[in-house]
């Protein structure tokens, strides 16, 4: 007798059937989609020979600053490098997490971002540069904190889940958590989706005067959103009057999702970037009047220069910022076997009982954590992906990081080259290439 | 994703000013919709044959030329308007006897509006030119609808500005999103509804057409909508002696109404009633979701 | 309600703009007030007060009036659009006629008092503030409002309190079909207690406390693995 198992009904399948049938509800989890997509792995850079030429890699000037916000704030976020860390709460992160990540970004000159969840002391110490989230929720909102900020960005949506809202359950909801969120502790919260007071780009344009007045015109406003149809979302945010595009792409994070949203909802960071960047070209708004940047699945100094080269002003990291902490790490793998899982695996973020003290509210978890050491951990992350951007840059021949630009590449797969509009690798041929904008899907 | 007004006179004061009014009321939602603009009037009907808007794809059409063509077949024909790609022309024959004989002689006028008072007036670009070039404020009307849009996923063209017509002398106007129009798109279209943009607004419209077509009176069709269209919508919808307003169940896009002895308006922004004279001291209320609102000429006068 | 006192001079927005009408509330010392002349629906006036200063919108005022209010003082001689008071933090909002969409939504603290209607979603997802509405709310009001109260001497529309947490909602009038996991609650004596001072709070002297029912939260939803999941509606 042979044993042949089914390729659509395939191991994890069966098993997803099986686990719905006895429980009667969805499988939430944390991390990001899971499923292959194409990504920044599918390109190649072109590096310079004789037609070009390339810099000292070691040795001469390769710049990577970066002002967001230089439309309409009197003062700009200026960072010096162009990798960020990405808004992740208070609440999905413990405080000692949240802190590591802002002092190890302010080590570094880059900023840091607060969640769905408001802005704790610690994290506005710990952070030169603190990006405030006003998110549909509004937990712990609060204008002094806005005026706190050194930028503002408004939540539309985030990549693990366009068109959904945040989750925490219960045994995260510390007393602390639920103090700052106004809400009972222990109970299972589940965020908004949309925005209390306003909907759509011409209410947008509302709220973001609003905000501007009361924050006295000083700081930058960023729009966030998750990839799906970036081309009409790029240019309405920007037609609403943002100073920043965020723009996650779905391989970005969540502590806690369904599975059916992180898997199934969104659009790869890489093929959101194109429409993304044709839009502010169309309003000649790129790199000099509304900045892009591009999160979702960003992990080397090679992704950073590819989302660069296709047209982002920067980029911010989640979930490689988490690993940077200490999650996932081979260290921990007697506590991840005993939980069933294995680094590399943990994904049970929304559960609590992280035991790198990351994702938990337990007191004893989070005691785990190490601040000053993870600090360093995320600044020296943080500095290595830097520092391979500015290798590729040389190589191509660029004293700025910004001047790689999309002929700088080229794509290993059909499917990559019709997604980053950059020819397939030996050829000239990009697939696609000229799509009716009336029929444009992303 | 835009900005809505709707004006309609209960005097005869306000009736002589109606088109002055209704472009101030516009000229305050230039904010919510700098890609277009649109604005129907309904004044002067006509006793007898029918009132064309008609837009062209190209600037240089010769529109008195036109309706002398048009004047021997189907009957004598004048312009009314004339405003470089589009026009308002009167001819004696009904809509569908002037519809036939544009399609065959003359190929990149399309009507946009028909009926025997309406007379519709749209451009791509800022509301402002729309106002300025078309002389909207110089004209009189008994109530009329305008609209500034900032598309969001269909093109800024003339085309896709509203209103669109859904009807001899019926016409609406949407600020929202539409989740489900290209599938009712589909549908319509094999009910032999024509459209000319991929708006979603026009689907709406075209639903409208045909609701109607099949024999509803408005509010019943306004009615089925809620069942048929998903997704956030305001709507207004011109009617030949008044107008209707209709919002989605959950009702988040914006609108105010407001009523005085002299008038009735309609807007996304309470900013746009504002300009109004006794806007202060004015009845106002937002429309609840989900509910027809409608005034006609035959109740104000009874 | 207690008068407020208008010291200083008139601010004409037609004149100083609403940049140099918020930017000079923004900056006035406390006890200072203010007339805001032609305000004609304009967006955000008197947002982001910091202030004991005290305001009197001389008109209508569009959306995020008194905005994320602080120590404030605001009244608006008229009716207000969407997000009125939104995120108020403290201080007092007054709006003598009717309120936009939203009002009061996520307040965190203070008094917002509308003398006319409320619209749609009047105190969604509250944190804290008291919102007392002499006329009618629209329809799903304190929708999500988790903490705080809202009061209603007229009606309110169907879907009030839809997945409210720990918000109490007084009304007096009618109220439409409850929103999901809203119902209604016995009148004790210490919400008696709690809603007269709220409406001597508010200046509210002609209708009693025991004319009201009280709503609050079955608390059904608080837990996901709801025993029939019938919380994913």
């Amino acid at each position: 007798m042979t044993m042949r198992p089914s390729a659509t009904f395939d191991t994890p399948a069966i098993a997803e059937i099986q686990r719905a049938a006895r429980e009667g509800m969805y499988a939430i989890r944390g991390f990001g989609a899971k499923r292959r997509v194409p990504h920044f792995d599918d390109l190649l850079f072109l590096g310079a020979s004789i037609s070009r030429y390339p810099l000292e890699g070691y040795r001469e000037a390769c710049g990577t600053d970066v002002a967001l916000g230089t439309r309409h704030a009197a003062r700009p976020l200026r960072l010096d490098i162009p990798v960020t860390i990405a808004g992740m709460s208070f609440g999905a992160l413990s405080a000692n997490a949240k802190q590591a990540l802002g002092e190890g970004a302010s080590k570094v000159g880059t900023s840091t971002t607060t969640g769905d969840g408001g802005m704790t002391p610690e994290e506005r110490l710990a952070s030169d540069k603190l990006v405030y989230q006003y998110l549909p929720s509004r937990y712990g909102m609060n204008p002094d904190d806005l005026r706190r900020a050194d930028a503002i960005e408004i939540v539309v949506g985030q990549g693990a889940k366009p068109g959904g809202g945040g989750m925490l359950l219960g045994q995260k909801i510390s007393e602390r958590v639920a103090a700052m969120r106004d809400l009972p502790a222990g109970i299972d919260q589940r965020s908004a989706c949309r925005h209390p007071d306003w909907t759509g780009p011409d209410d947008l344009e509302i709220k973001i005067q609003e905000l501007r007045e009361i924050t006295d015109w000083q700081i930058p406003i960023y729009v966030k959103v998750g990839a799906s149809r970036p081309y009409y979302d790029t240019a309405l945010a920007v037609k609403a009057g943002a100073d920043v595009v965020v723009l996650d792409g779905m391989q970005g994070g969540t502590a806690a999702t369904q599975e059916v949203f992180i898997e199934h909802v969104g659009i790869p960071t890489l093929a959101a970037i194109p429409p993304a960047v044709e839009a502010l070209q169309e309003l000649g708004m790129h790199r000099s009047g509304v900045q892009l940047v591009v999160s979702g699945g960003i992990r080397t100094g090679a992704d950073v220069a590819k989302a660069i080269a296709l047209g982002a002003d920067a980029v911010s990291v989640g979930v490689a910022a988490l690993i940077a902490l200490g999650d996932n790490s081979p260290e921990l793998a007697e506590d991840y076997a005993a939980m069933g899982t294995a680094p590399g695996a943990y994904d049970a973020w929304h559960e609590g009982r992280d035991p790198a003290g990351i994702s938990t509210q337990d007191p004893e978890l989070a005691a785990r954590l190490d601040p000053e050491a993870a600090a360093q951990r995320v600044a020296n992350y943080l500095r290595v992906v830097t520092l391979e951007a500015q290798t590729i840059a040389r190589a191509c021949g660029k004293s700025h990081v910004h001047n790689l630009e999309p002929e700088d590449l080229v794509a290993l797969t059909v499917e990559s080259s019709a997604m980053a509009r950059v020819p397939l690798v030996g050829t000239s041929w990009v697939p696609g290439a000229s799509v009716d904008p009336a029929r444009r899907t992303s | 994703m835009c900005g809505i007004s709707a004006l309609f006179a209960k005097s005869s004061s306000i009736e002589r000013e109606l088109g002055g009014l209704l472009a101030g009321m516009l000229h305050q939602l230039v904010e919510r919709g700098p890609d277009s603009a649109g604005v129907a009037l309904y004044r002067d009907p006509v006793a007898t044959g029918t009132k064309l808007s008609l837009l062209s794809s190209g600037d240089g059409v010769d529109w008195v030329g036109l309706a002398e063509a048009m004047g021997d077949p189907v009957g004598a024909s004048s312009v009314v308007a004339e405003h470089g790609d589009h026009a308002v022309l009167r001819v004696e024959a009904d809509a569908d006897a002037a519809r036939a004989w544009l399609a065959e002689h003359v190929a990149d006028v399309a009507v946009i509006a028909s009926g025997q008072a309406i007379e519709l007036h749209k451009r791509a670009g800022l509301p402002t030119s729309l106002l300025d070039r078309c002389g909207i404020r110089a004209l009189d009307a008994t109530h009329g609808l305008g609209h500034t849009r900032m598309a969001t996923e269909s093109r800024v063209t003339t085309a896709g500005s509203h209103p669109f017509s859904t009807g001899e002398d019926l016409c609406l106007v949407h600020n929202g999103s539409l989740s489900n129009h290209n599938r009712l798109r589909r549908e319509l279209r094999r009910q032999g509804v024509t459209f000319a943009t991929e708006n979603d607004s026009e689907v709406a419209a075209g639903y409208l057409m045909w609701r109607l077509r099949e024999g509803d009176p408005l509010n019943a069709a306004l009615e089925a909508a809620l069942e048929d269209l998903d997704g956030f919508f305001t709507f207004a919808v011109g009617t030949r002696d008044g107008f209707a307003v209709l919002r989605d169940p959950i009702a988040c896009k914006p609108a105010v109404m407001a009523e005085t002895d002299d008038w009735v308006a309609m807007a996304t922004e309470y900013r746009a009633i504002a300009t109004l004279p006794g806007a202060a001291d004015a009845v106002m209320w937002e429309p609840e979701p989900a509910k027809v609102y409608s005034w006609s000429r035959a109740e104000v006068a009874a | 309600m207690s008068t407020i006192e208008t010291t200083a001079g008139t601010l004409n927005l037609d004149d100083l703009g609403l940049r140099g009408v918020n930017r000079t509330l923004q900056q006035a010392a406390a006890g200072e007030g203010f007339s805001l002349a032609n305000p004609n629906g304009l967006h955000a006036i008197a947002a982001g007060l910091r202030a004991e200063v005290a305001v009197d919108v001389l008109g209508h005022a569009g959306y995020y009036c008194a905005g994320m209010n602080q120590r404030a003082t605001v009244r608006v001689h008229g009716n207000a659009g969407v997000g009125l008071a939104e995120n108020m933090m403290s201080g007092r909002v007054d709006v003598l006629g009717s309120a936009g969409q939203a009002a009061g939504a996520t307040a965190r603290g203070g008094l917002l008092v509308i003398h006319g209607d409320a619209a749609a979603r009047c105190a969604i997802s509250l944190k804290g503030a008291h919102v007392v509405v002499r006329g009618s709310v629209g329809h799903a009001s304190a929708f999500m409002a988790q903490t705080g109260r809202l009061v209603v001497l007229g009606d309110a529309g169907p879907g009030l309190g839809d997945s409210i947490y720990e918000t109490r909602v007084y009304v007096r009038g009618t109220v439409g079909e409850l929103g999901a996991d809203c119902v209604e609650k016995p009148m004790r004596d210490e919400h008696l207690d709690e809603l007269a001072a709220l409406l001597a709070d508010a200046g509210v002297t002609d209708v009693s406390a025991s004319d009201f029912r009280r709503y609050g939260s079955a608390r059904q939803l608080y837990h996901w693995q709801h025993p029939d999941g019938a919380e994913d509606r």
